[in-house]
């Protein structure tokens, strides 16, 4: 090693303050704790593939096996109906990987460099969240080009359907926060995507994504009523093959809201709790 | 301002069932090296981090530079450097982005962030390494990265938590000599190790725990010998011979003590020992057995093994964890 003369004190002025303030710094350290997990992603597509291949063959799936015996035999039709509800249950599905990616980071002891920074503790948080729109748009984008390739066709107009992407990305940024705190509670990341599929299966099937609810058996339709999944099923199919938007978008904005009340709080502490 | 930049009393943790600290007293001079010695288990991970802030103990009071950690956790963050046990690099980070983002997370401008990161990937010799992503570097390479991390706000305390467990010797004495080189510009340095020989070639003062307790606090000198400083090992080839070996070997003992055949449970019979002052010893012992005709298969100066320092320090309760192969 050389021995180079590398200073040991060069900051000027008072180091116990932040830059801005406390505020500016937290959107700073956001900002850069984004720009991480956004250089992970670029530099791990394979990642991605929960977020493009298997929303593709979940597509491919039902359009082919099963939308004609669904449908009885339109599956042009059916692919209408299907493609929002499928692209609402990719966006539950898509925040899992957050989860994961934050536990194996804690394991690997990552975090404990940054907790031991002068950094907000919501700050890693906050910036592997706001990654994630990434993996969203993602979503939205593959699910879009390659329904059009299959068929699919949105016949509302290009404000609707860009607001229908809009909403997806803004739900998938509230969802997620579920998936953060339970990587932040479960030990392994493993341990994350079982407990999350035990959540997002029945939440996915037991909605309107695959079948019209008034075919369901009434305790079920009752589920279905109450499922968060729903509603936004609702306001995705309304903005891009038209149909009611307003009663699907306010439930959907009020279950947003709930997501990152409830979660985002448990999350936090959770994050601090674990040393 | 006190000379003491490290200070903490009486801390306790307890996780579950494990006390991991059972009311921990530490003290570091400003611009020393404080080695904090101990077998896996002993709460020497658990002291970094209770001072290093990420920790919260259940009881005591602990300072760094001055400050409160359990009040003031934030002003604490701006003046500590932390490394520790698993080198904790982003591996799908190249080392620039590494360090470049830790800067700006210490509120540097982005281009001072990135010259800071410059010059130390050239000084930890990560300079042809810079771009590449750290999953492929050494495991060596990614103990300098990590301890280069922990170098980019220009700490006034640095804890390093054994900075140098499974590194090659070469490697080990390359991250001694960016220890010395920090403490030279100013810096103070909390390292842990379970390497004896690595607390003797760095730290000022060491501190030994074990089952989470301070059993003593001294400098290199005065805990070696309390624990009885090198011992003359001789193992002639007759195991006849053992009496005059024993004859000679007492030459040299050190005060107070004498030449023994070794009884260790376990230990190969046949061999002599003796604890002795320093190694003129040997000027003395070898042209002895020579003279004699005694041949001998092995003869050595060893410093005390861990195992042997937690035997004299806790009286009779050695500790398994530490194995002598890895003290040699």
């Amino acid at each position: 090693m050389t021995t180079l003369d590398v200073p040991v004190r060069n900051i000027t002025g008072d180091i116990d303050k932040p830059r801005g303030g406390a505020l500016a710094a937290l959107v700073r350290h956001s900002v850069a704790l984004a720009r991480r997990s956004l250089i992970k992603t670029i530099r791990t597509p394979e990642a991605l593939i929960d977020v493009t291949l298997q929303p593709v063959i979940f597509l491919m799936l039902f359009t082919y096996l099963f939308g004609g015996a669904l449908s009885g035999g339109d599956r042009g039709a059916y692919l209408q109906f299907l493609l929002p509800g499928l692209l609402a249950q990719s966006l539950a599905l898509g925040g899992i990987a957050l989860g994961q990616n934050l536990n194996a980071d804690i394991e690997k002891g990552v975090f404990d460099r940054f907790r031991s920074l002068p950094v907000a503790r919501s700050a890693p948080l906050i910036g592997a969240v706001a990654a994630d729109v990434v993996r969203y748009l993602t979503v939205c984008v593959v699910m879009l080009a390659f329904g059009t390739l299959m068929g699919f066709r949105v016949e509302t107009g290009l404000v609707p359907a860009v607001a229908a992407v809009a909403l997806s990305i803004g739900f998938g940024l509230c969802f997620c926060w579920i998936s953060v705190w339970v990587g932040m509670m479960v030990r392994t990341p493993g341990a994350v995507q079982g407990v999350m599929f035990l959540l997002i299966f029945p939440l996915s099937f037991g909605s309107n994504v695959f079948v019209q609810t008034d075919t369901l058996p009434g305790w079920l339709q009752a589920f279905v009523h109450v499922n968060p999944i729903t509603p936004l099923v609702e306001v995705i199919r309304g903005l891009l093959v038209g149909g009611p938007v307003a009663h699907g978008l306010t439930l959907t904005l009020a279950w947003m809201a709930g997501l990152l009340v409830v979660f985002v709080p448990l999350a936090l502490r959770a994050y601090n709790r674990r040393a | 301002m006190s000379d003491l930049v490290v200070r903490a009393e009486g801390l306790r943790k307890r996780f579950g069932k494990t006390q991991a600290l059972d009311g921990v007293d530490l003290a570091m001079r400003r611009g020393t090296v404080l080695g904090v010695l101990g077998p896996n288990g002993a709460g020497k991970t658990t002291a970094v981090r209770v001072l290093a802030t990420l920790l919260r103990p259940d009881e005591g009071y602990a300072e760094v530079a001055g400050i409160d950690v359990l009040k003031e956790p934030g002003r604490v963050r701006r003046r500590i450097g932390l490394t520790g046990q698993y080198a904790s690099v982003d591996e799908d980070l190249t080392g620039t982005q590494n360090l470049v983002l830790i800067g700006q997370l210490l509120d540097l401008p982005t281009r001072d962030a990135k010259r800071r990161a410059a010059e130390l990937l050239d000084w930890f010799d990560l300079a042809e390494a810079a771009g590449r992503q750290a999953k492929t570097y050494s495991g060596g390479m990614r103990r300098r990265l990590d301890l280069a991390a922990s170098l980019v706000g220009h700490p006034e305390v640095i804890f390093l938590d054994e900075p140098t467990t499974g590194l090659d010797p070469a490697k080990r004495e390359d991250m001694w000599g960016v220890v010395r080189t920090q403490v030279t510009q100013g810096a103070s340095v909390l390292l842990t190790t379970q390497y004896l020989e690595e607390a003797d070639a760095l730290a000022d003062e060491i501190v030994v725990v074990n089952h989470g307790k301070v059993i003593a606090h001294d400098n290199p000198v005065g805990l070696k010998r309390r624990v009885g400083g090198l011992t003359l090992h001789v193992r002639p080839s007759d195991p006849a011979h053992v009496p005059d070996a024993l004859r000679i070997l007492d030459a040299v003992a050190a005060p107070g003590t004498n030449a023994s055949a070794d009884t260790a449970a376990g230990a190969r019979p046949g061999a002599v020992s003796v604890p002795v002052k320093d190694d003129t010893a040997l000027d003395v012992v070898v042209p002895a057995l020579r003279q004699a005709g005694i041949e001998v298969v092995d003869l050595g100066l060893h410093l005390p093994s861990l195992d042997e320092v937690f035997h004299s320090l806790t009286e009779g309760t050695p500790t398994t964890a530490a194995k002598e192969g890895e003290l040699v």
